[in-house]
């Protein structure tokens, strides 16, 4: 079987889950790990495929879902525009932050994405429009194309579903596209791509944006199924949070965050009885399975797969 | 008739805080000749190599590259003019196959590669070009090898058929024979040869006798100055050369 056979069945399967996910599941779980799986992928755009780790993700996820509650709550504005509102102020974010970041790499981009982020969170504790501690309570979901009412959980569920599908397939269109490749290679070997004629800091840059882009999307969602934005999506536990679902998943793979975010998700919800033990749990599962398997879970099924349907190296 | 000077440097001097690893160096090299640097260890080749892709900011002197001042160009820029330079270690994209890491090379010109919504089978059409590539430095069997998988003498030739990939006018080979067993030697040697047909390449080299072999001009540096300049011939009898590569002279 070829990769692109095999990635075409990933996802039939993966559209298929989607559809019955509500009526299996408690839909807004469901919502939730959609939401979360979105701001993964995004992630992992940029760290799996461009070799960026940013530590302040949550930034653009918390900042698209304020925005969002406020043009919902307070303009009263039609759901698609909250949405689109909470994307654009994440993309601008993005451009703002990764020009100043890009030229820097491994542990001081890190500092520096983090660095922004707590800037962000700072301005959201501060400003008198946020909430501050409170966050944003009691956002109105509203109606999708002026007709449609989100009122019913599976209504919400499949608008958060069309729009989590839509992001999720440009971030695996990007990752198979001639941009993709080159960032590919500068990942590999940055002075050779550079060498060949590449500017990489605005392949970088592109990529960042992308990915502040998606995560700023999947912000605005979370914000219209929660029917809240509150601290905790800008907080860095977040930005912490979505480096573990990725590397869980399997960074470097287009299924692999999803996987990851599905699971730390479900830990957290159906280990709520145990209280603060989640963390450690979850903690523990990570050192885990970054001990036993390196590759995510999705990276180990990847490999198995290849050494024995596709062949390869004996 | 005077030969056309492809590129020239004007008094190069590079400092790393207050130490001078090339100084005043002045070079031409005349297009459509193999031109090779050579040098002890610490001689400033490599770094002379960096200055002039630009991955080093010369501190002072000029570079000229077709007559134009490319001294404050940026490194992807003077790429794109035509200089494309090669690695002393293997500089290949490791996760890639063979292929791809032509094909990488050969997609720039496309002016898609900032195309993210496009589907990387626009790519497709580049295929028949890479493989002639890789037919012309003996990988044609490798295309689908991952390029980490290569053992070292093929993955110098992949880098190779990389550089070509992009045309360049002017070659900048670095150490291109550097841990290899004697065969490999000879047929890199060979392939050096038939990709020089119709350019300008500069190699830093220490094995001396690749250099006699291949290099029409030779310039030897030591300590960051240029020592002599000439055919191998002439420079293998210069007194100065012979005491800077053997230490002392009777």
């Amino acid at each position: 079987m070829s990769g692109r056979a095999l990635r075409a069945w990933a996802w039939a399967a993966m559209v298929l889950v989607g559809l019955a996910a509500p009526y299996l599941v408690y839909p807004v779980f469901a919502m939730n790990v959609l939401c979360l799986a979105l701001f993964a992928s995004a992630f992992n755009l940029l760290l799996g495929y461009a070799g960026l780790l940013s530590f302040g993700h949550a930034a653009f996820l918390g900042s698209a879902a304020y925005v969002t509650g406020i043009t919902l709550r307070t303009w009263g504005l039609p759901t698609e525009l909250g949405v689109l509102a909470g994307t654009a102020v994440a993309t601008l974010l993005g451009l703002v932050f990764g020009a100043l970041a890009i030229r820097r790499s491994g542990i001081y981009f890190a500092m520096i994405t983090l660095g922004f982020a707590q800037l962000v969170y700072f301005l959201v504790v501060q400003l008198p429009w946020t909430g501050g501690e409170d966050g944003l309570q009691g956002i109105p979901r509203g109606k999708a194309l002026g007709v449609l009412a989100l009122d019913g959980p599976i209504t919400t569920y499949y608008f958060v579903y069309a729009a989590f599908l839509a992001g999720f397939w440009l971030i695996q269109r990007a990752i198979h596209s001639p941009f993709g490749h080159v960032l590919r290679a500068i990942r590999e070997n940055e002075p050779r791509a550079l060498s060949l004629g590449y500017d990489v800091a605005r392949y970088k840059l592109l990529a960042f944006v992308l990915s502040a882009a998606l995560s700023g999307l999947a912000g605005s969602l979370k914000a219209v199924v929660l029917q809240f934005a509150s601290l905790s999506d800008v907080h860095w536990h977040r930005s912490g949070e979505v480096v573990l679902m990725t590397l869980l998943g399997g960074m470097g793979t287009v299924l692999g965050p999803s996987v990851g975010a599905l699971l730390v998700v479900t830990l957290e919800n159906y280990l709520a009885d145990v209280g603060s033990w989640v963390t450690v749990i979850t903690g523990a599962v990570f050192v885990a399975c970054v001990l036993a398997f390196r590759r995510g879970i999705v990276g180990e099924v990847r490999a198995l797969v290849r050494r024995s349907f596709i062949g390869g190296k004996p | 008739m005077p030969e056309e000077t492809i590129l020239e440097t004007r008094d190069l001097v590079k400092e790393f805080a207050g130490f001078v690893a090339v100084n005043g160096v002045s070079l031409r090299v005349a297009r459509g000749s193999i031109h090779a640097l050579i040098g002890p260890n610490g001689a400033g080749k490599t770094t002379v190599f960096n200055l002039l892709t630009r991955f080093l900011p010369a501190t002072r002197g000029a570079i000229l590259f077709k007559g134009d001042d490319v001294t404050h160009a940026r490194p992807a820029e003077v790429a794109r003019r035509g200089i494309v330079r090669s690695f002393q270690m293997s500089a290949v994209f490791p996760a890639l196959t063979a292929l791809e890491n032509v094909r990488v090379a050969l997609q720039r010109p496309l002016g898609t590669s900032f195309h993210f919504w496009r589907s990387e089978r626009t790519l497709d059409a580049l295929e028949a070009r890479a493989v002639e590539l890789l037919a012309a430095v003996g990988l044609e069997a490798d295309r689908d090898t991952v390029a980490v998988e290569l053992p070292y003498g093929r993955k110098r030739a992949l880098e190779l058929a990389t550089t070509l990939a992009l045309d360049p006018e002017l070659l900048l080979l670095d150490e291109p024979t550097q841990g290899m067993g004697h065969e490999d030697v000879g047929r890199v040697v060979a392939l050096i040869r038939r990709v020089a047909a119709g350019r300008t390449v500069l190699l830093v080299e220490h094995n001396l006798s690749v250099v006699q072999d291949l290099a029409r001009r030779v310039t030897v540096l030591a300590r960051g100055a240029v020592l002599a300049e000439g055919s191998y011939d002439e420079v293998s009898r210069d007194p100065a050369v012979l005491e800077a590569y053997i230490g002392a002279t009777p």
